[in-house]
């Protein structure tokens, strides 16, 4: 594989960009492979990339429905964060962070990570003492938590409203200065190329039409380019993971439901942090391009449209105008939608299943793209040594049978509740 | 936006409602004994399917009816709405 370097860069810019290596292989599907992951999405190829990596299994195979990159890891807000309260997500989130922040050395791949913090704002003084405990359990954690006065929040977000009369006043904030974002398409190629570099085989525009289950072994996996033989499947499909799951005869704590994003037309430079507004549901940033990149609630009832409904958008941008009223001014330039695997408690699952080599990566709900190096990492793990890792313990799939529940925003089962 | 037909009240658009989930979700029958897995099925376990789905809504800004939905997850269409005592057929 081409290292990409300024070396690089300047050697094929004398031959017109002309000469660049294929950043991967179009290959055909072999009869059987050692793992078949089966998702092209953030978490799949992320799975990949550290199954060859970390436990040297590269007779892998990626199968892909669409194209790679083109469900949630391109439909995201870009928004990278560990600030949780519960020990289970915190230090999986943290240790994600850790991959984060080496990704793209690692990769040999600019996924733009872009560290610039994020502030969730507070509205009265209850939610200021909720912020509070959860910051100090962050810290417990070793992850970046500062509390921040009205004034304080003042100084990093003028553009905010500090008025008197409003609905919802500012009390003040708290921030994880180490979050951030990164560019999500990047991170998928970037894991791509290694993965294929590695001898993954990514395989796309390949549908899983069934699975072949005997004597509770999976076998294989039946897709629309012929069937393929493998000891280990690794299920990472996110939004489709019930479609999936109906086939497998399996009955999941998982609802599909739709989650919107939005830009505007590209402005100067405004806003340099992540803020989430307190009173609602509501994000925002701005992107390299100017763009202001904005997200908040589901659309309220299942769904695999993956596109949105404008009453949702309407209820969403009015959060974010009362949080930054400017932004009544601008100009919307695109909105999408994306289907979320909402599990009944908010929190993801990376397990094992009841099928001997069958293994499970799902219920990502608002916050899959962030997880995508540590659920990739995790997923490996279980997968290659057929039991979970500490740090995707708490991921267990019969926590609800057994009332572990990681309920971080103590929502309950109504998914579409925010 | 939506536009649900309220066997109460006739169409009105998707602002009016709220969402109250998956209508054929039972609740185990009181008093009998049943296994945790009936109940991880009724509190948990979601089929959530891609295409015809019974559903619950509320008419809450309207006559404040429970009614059950029978809607495409994926185009949204609806085929048939009942009162919350209707039994799906």
């Amino acid at each position: 594989m081409q290292k990409y370097s300024v070396f690089s860069l300047v050697k094929n810019a004398l031959s017109n960009h002309e000469n660049w290596d294929l950043a991967w292989k179009d290959p055909t599907p072999k009869k059987e492979y050692d793992v078949v992951i089966i998702g092209g999405g953030g978490h799949g190829l992320a799975t990949a990339y550290y199954l060859a990596k970390e436990h040297n299994i590269t007779n892998v195979a990626i199968i892909e429905k669409g194209w790679i990159g083109g469900g949630n890891v391109g439909r995201n807000t870009t928004i990278i964060r560990s600030n949780y309260m519960h020990d289970d997500n915190a230090l999986f989130s943290e240790f994600g962070m850790d991959l984060w922040r080496r990704m793209s050395q690692d990769l040999n791949y600019n996924v733009m990570f872009s560290p610039r913090g994020i502030i969730n704002l507070a509205h009265s003084d209850a939610q200021m003492n909720t912020y509070a405990r959860r910051g100090n359990s962050m810290r417990l954690n070793g992850i970046d938590a500062v509390l921040l006065n009205r004034e304080e929040v003042r100084e990093i977000i003028p553009m905010a409203d500090f008025s008197e009369n409003v609905r919802f006043p500012i009390f003040g904030g708290l921030m994880q200065p180490s979050a951030g974002t990164a560019r999500h398409d990047a991170v998928a190629w970037g894991y791509a190329r290694q993965a294929d570099d590695m001898g993954v085989d990514i395989i796309q525009n390949c549908e899983v039409i069934g699975f072949d289950v005997s004597a509770g072994k999976i076998n294989g996996v039946r897709t629309s380019r012929g069937d393929i033989k493998a000891k280990k499947i690794g299920l990472c499909v996110a939004g489709s993971t019930n479609i999936l799951a109906e086939k497998l005869n399996m009955t999941l704590p998982i609802e599909t439901h739709l989650l919107q994003a939005c830009v505007s037309e590209p402005v100067k430079p405004v806003l340099d942090k992540v803020v989430t507004f307190g009173a609602g549901h509501f994000y925002i940033s701005q992107s390299d391009k100017g763009e202001m990149v904005m997200g908040g609630d589901l659309d309220g009832y299942n769904s695999y449209a993956q596109r949105g409904n404008l009453p949702t958008l309407q209820h969403v941008l009015t959060e974010g105008i009362a949080m930054m009223p400017f932004l009544s001014k601008l100009k919307m330039l695109r909105t999408w939608g994306g289907i979320m695997d909402m599990s009944m408690d908010g929190s993801p699952i990376i397990d094992k299943t009841h099928i001997e080599g069958l293994y499970l990566n799902c219920g990502w709900c608002y916050g899959g793209f962030k997880a995508t190096p540590a659920s990739g990492w995790t997923f490996a793990h279980t997968i290659a040594q057929d039991r979970v890792h500490e740090l995707n313990a708490g991921y267990s799939l019969n926590r609800f049978n057994t009332g572990h529940l990681l309920d971080e925003k103590g929502l309950g089962t109504k998914t579409w509740i925010s | 936006m939506l536009h649900i037909k309220c066997p109460h009240c006739g169409m009105r658009s998707q602002n009016e409602f709220s969402y109250g989930g998956d209508a054929t979700v039972k609740r185990p029958e009181l008093g009998k004994e049943i296994s945790d897995q009936d109940w991880d099925n009724f509190v948990y376990n979601r089929k959530s399917l891609r295409g015809k789905h019974w559903e619950l809504w509320q008419h809450l800004s309207g006559c404040r009816q429970w009614i059950k939905v029978q809607r495409d997850t994926a185009t949204h269409e609806i085929f048939k709405t009942l009162k919350a005592n209707e039994e799906i057929s």
